[in-house]
Parts: structure tokens; sequence; C-alpha cells
């Protein structure tokens, strides 16, 4: 059996599952947030049961509009927020909050070996834990807060293999964007994708939480990584329930098996309106933007923020554009605070922002104008995803997001360090 | 259960941003919904379109967020079912949990136009291009699944089930 196939057994009490095989697994942990929250609200109560099956098991986290952008998502977040009290849920108020896929780790919350739905499609970020994690809608969460399961067909497991190492200024945002370019964007469609390989167990756990997370945008089920020193030192101080470490067998069948050189991958540019529409940095063009994005839950993490300090370091944010920079949580902003990067960023000429997810979804801090480019280091770049349908957003990792705010032009750190 | 009405036709990956833009997920009433689906790919669609009609798409369609709000936008416009090559996974789980039938068939696809009427038997996957006279073939829903669509959606479907057991 793969990892996937392994947890999923062990979720429904079975020695072995094999991919199509339809199981009700039981869930560890059910999240929803501030928009996809009320929707699960409306349909739980309908369902007709007072109580969810385990207050502990369930997370709520407002963070797409809030501190409320208008009276509307303010009575959303009340909505939920109330829901949370009644509940006695696990939930993180504005100023203990962060971006859901960024707190859930970085508590403990989730751990190897978990299976985890959200109503949130980068649910799969949980993956880099070795945890199963995937996206579902309003209903399938209201019944899993439920019942305390969920019905899923086991999916195919494609293997990705990254040999080599990675060269300075390429993270796991450009892995993943190389890895969605080359498949497309329903590539993994219904799958779940295994990262392996040499060059990721190199990867910090920030680059594979980038990883995992973008696995939806080749339409895949989950991203997952196997459980590696690396992972336990990241979960041992904050895990405060006992986990279980899953190891795919040798002979694990994979429906593909997809073979990459690492060292030759550059920074990667998702052009618009695709993630998948990818060109290597060196052959980007001359493109001038008016805004960067630096945060979200694909890049909002202390290393995404130090490597974007590193570029932007005694350096101007250009005159033309606005460079809006959003850690990930509370402990990420205060990580950064004591690391001195924020004091960079602002004399840069950035604006940072409390948690939010905000700009990624044209919510707030940060829309864009009919006309106006955005560089950003979210998710997708569908069209008028960050604002005005006729806006454009190039997607990037953060070395590239930030020398793109100091030239005015989609850049390479390179160019930045050598000015 | 059948289903006739006019084609719209769209390309492949058709997402969610563009079926519902997140503008307005500070809403959830279906209703409220509607007055916006599709608006960033074709801000007429809602002034054209009529109860039963059908959206025919491409590959994928309903990629990118979880949000419930996209199928329940769609069905809130009035439109009868989603025939499409492929669907995005957390789209097909949640077009079905709110009772928006939905069909992959590459042939129908093929040979529609935007335009064309079409009736859909979903208890036999039979769609009809009435405008061409062409006949395509589906995979039918199973019964379960029909009552769950016919319910309007898995909560509803699961309440008369309970409701029913109940009574024996």
């Amino acid at each position: 059996m793969t990892l996937v196939e392994k947890i999923l057994a062990a979720h429904c009490s079975r020695k072995a599952v094999c991919p199509g095989e339809l199981i009700s697994a039981g869930v560890d942990v059910v999240l929803a947030n501030d928009i996809t929250a009320p929707l699960a609200i409306k349909e739980f109560r309908r369902i007709g049961v007072d109580r969810v099956f385990d207050p502990q098991k369930v997370v709520m986290v407002p963070d797409h509009f809030v501190p409320n952008k208008d009276i509307a998502s303010a009575e959303q977040a009340k909505m939920m927020r109330e829901f949370a009290r009644e509940q006695g849920l696990v939930y993180f108020e504005v100023g203990e909050m962060g971006i859901e896929h960024v707190i859930l780790p970085e508590k403990g919350l989730v751990l190897p070996g978990d299976v985890v739905i959200g109503a949130d499609s980068h649910t799969c970020t949980y993956g880099a834990l070795g945890a199963f994690a995937t996206g579902m809608g309003s209903t399938d969460v209201a019944s899993a807060m439920a019942t305390g399961e969920i019905w899923m067909r086991v999916p195919p497991t494609i293997k990705f293999v990254y040999h080599g190492q990675v060269s300075k200024w390429v993270s796991g945002k450009d892995l993943i964007l190389y890895t969605i370019g080359d498949i497309g964007v329903d590539g993994a469609i219904y799958s779940a994708m295994e990262f392996t390989g040499e060059a990721v167990e190199g990867l910090s756990m920030d680059s594979r939480f980038t990883m995992a997370n973008m696995a939806v945008e080749a339409g895949g089920k989950a991203g997952i990584f196997r459980v590696d020193d690396r992972t336990i030192d990241y979960v041992k101080p904050r895990a405060s329930r006992p986990y279980s470490v899953y190891e795919p067998d040798e002979d694990a069948s994979y429906s593909r098996i997809i073979e990459y050189d690492a060292s030759q991958i550059e920074p990667q540019v998702a052009f618009p309106h695709l993630p998948s529409n990818t060109k290597p940095i060196s052959q980007v063009g001359d493109i001038e933007i008016d805004q960067v994005v630096i945060g979200s839950c694909t890049n909002g993490r202390i290393e995404d923020l130090t490597i974007a300090a590193e570029v932007l370091r005694g350096k101007h944010i250009n005159r033309r554009v606005r460079c809006i920079i959003i850690p990930g949580s509370r402990d990420v902003y205060l990580e950064a605070l004591r690391r001195g990067l924020i004091e960079t960023f602002i004399e840069s000429g950035a604006v940072v922002s409390t948690p939010t997810c905000g700009p990624c979804l044209g919510g707030h801090m940060g829309v864009l104008a009919a006309g106006e480019r955005c560089v950003s280091t979210t998710n997708r770049n569908f069209v008028g995803r960050m604002g005005s349908p006729e806006s454009e957003v190039y997607l990037a990792n953060p070395a590239v997001a930030a020398a793109s705010a100091v030239l005015g032009k989609i850049s390479s750190p390179e160019e930045v360090a050598h000015k | 259960m059948k289903i006739q009405g006019k084609v719209h036709k769209y390309g492949a990956d058709v997402n969610t941003d563009v079926i519902i833009p997140a503008r307005y997920l500070n809403m959830y009433e279906p209703d409220e919904l509607a007055r916006h689906c599709m608006e960033d790919i074709d801000s007429d669609f809602i002034n054209r379109v009529k109860p039963g009609d059908i959206i025919v798409a491409d590959t994928n369609f309903g990629c990118g967020s979880s949000r419930e709000h996209a199928p329940l936008a769609i069905k809130a416009a009035g439109v009868g079912c989603v025939i499409a090559k492929s669907f995005a996974r957390i789209f097909y789980r949640n077009a079905l949990n709110i009772g928006l039938p939905i069909l992959e068939c590459m042939e129908a696809v093929d040979k529609t136009d935007a335009g064309d009427l079409l009736e859909v038997e979903l208890s036999t996957g039979d769609i009809i291009n009435t405008t061409r006279g062409l006949n395509f073939k589906a995979e039918p829903f199973p019964d379960f699944m029909l009552e769950l669509i016919e319910s309007g959606g898995l909560i509803e479907y699961t309440r008369r089930k309970l409701a029913a057991s109940h009574r024996d």
C-alpha cells in the first residue's frame, strides 16, 4: 500500500484498501472558515442533531474576510463565532488567529497519520506532515461535524521524484509550479500526489507546506510527504496527543511515477490565468507590475518572510509598486518582529498587514483595479481572482516577488543582488 | 427525472472564481449568489438563462476553491444540469450534495453548440440534442443518487431516510 492507502485503511479499521474503493473514514480534524462555516452551520442545523461529534476535533478559523471587511462579512464571522462558542469548538479569534493552514500545524492540531477534511480547498497543505488532508464543501463538513465520519473514494497515488538539489532562490513553490506546469491543472485529478526524492528531503517544513498546499491546483485530492527527522522535529514540541507514522510499502502500487531533475529547475512564474501557465524566470521578459503580495497559506511562513527580507534589505520598493506583506499567523508575525524582518519591510516601503487571506481571493487588503498587474506568492491566478476581471495575477516565490517589487517588473532576485 | 433546456457552452477549467467571484462570498443565500453566477466570464449569462437550461463545458469544470456557493449559484440560477468532459473533484461532491445533477459525456460536449436544445434523462443517462437530432449516452445515476437529487441534496435525503427508518 502507498502512504495514503495505509492512512485511509487505518481510519476505516481495515487491513488494506485499494484505489477506487468507497470507504467511510473516521476523521481526526474537521475544519471550516468564515466563508464556508456559515453554510456548513446552516446544513448542520438541518440534520437535526444538537452537538458536534467531538468539539475538540472541530476547528473554526476566521481568516478570509477578517478583520471584517464589511457588514455582510461581519455577520458571517459572528455566526461562526457564536456557533463555535455554543459548541465549545477549537476557535481562534482575531488577534490570536492566522491563516487556517498556517496555524493548524503550528498549534499541533494536525499530526502525522491524521485524516483531515476541511471546507477549504487548501486543506491539502497538511500532507506536509504525513497526514491525509483534503478539501470538501460545506455540506460534507456539516455531515462530518455531526458524525465524525466521511465517505470517500480511495484515490490512486501518483509518485513524484525530485532528483538532485535545488539551486539558490529555488523553493518548494518553484518545484510545485514546475510540476503543475508539466502535468496541467487537472494532471492529478482525483489522485493523491506523493512528493519524494533527494530534493524534497532537503526542503524545510515551510517549503513542504507550500508544495502540499498547491496539490489541489493540479486537481489533486491530497499532496503528501513521508515523515522524516525534519517532520518529527517540527511536530514533537507541538503535539499534545499521540500520532502514527506510516511508511509506504516497498512494493506499493502507483498509478504513475514522474521524475524531475530539480537542479535544472529555475524559479517559476505562472502567467495569467492558470497556475499551469508557467515559465522559468529567465524567459519572462519585460513585464511591468503595479502590486506585489507576499503571504497566504501558500507562502506566509517565516522562511518566506526571511527570504523576502533578504532581497529587500537596504533596497526601496519601486515608486510605481504597492508591496503588501502579510505574515500567515501571530507566531510568524512575532518571529518576524524578533528577527527584524518587519522593520526591513517597512523601511523598504512595504505595507505589513495583520494575518488574513484578504487579497489572495480578492477580498480586501489589496484588491486590483482593471488593467493592473500583481506578482503574488499566492496559489491561484484565475480571471478576477484578486479583483477586477480585467486584472492580471502572476504567481511566484517570495524571492521573485520581492525582487519584482524593487525593480517594478517581474525580476529574478539575482538582478536585485547585482544592482 | 427529465431535464430540457437550451445550452450555454464554455471551455476547459471553468473555475469557481468565475462561477461565483469571492467578492460575493460575504453572502450565502442561493438566490443572492445566483444574481452573480458566471459574472466574470459571461456577464450576460444571468439575463439569458431560463429554468431548465443546461451548461455544457470542456474538462475540469469547477476547479479551484471548495466553495459550495458555486453549485448553489448555478442551481439557483435555474440551470437543470451541467454536462462536462470532466469535473474537478470538490465540485463533483458539492454539486451532488446540494442536488445539482452533473454528467460526464465527452461526445455530447464535442457535438453540442451554444443555443442547441437538449433533453436529458437522468435515470438512463440519455442525452438527446433535439436541434441536431443526435443521441449521446452518459453513465446513468444509481437509484439512491436520483433520490438524493430529487430530495434537493444530501441533508434533505438523510433527513427523509432517518424519518422513514423511525416510522418502521
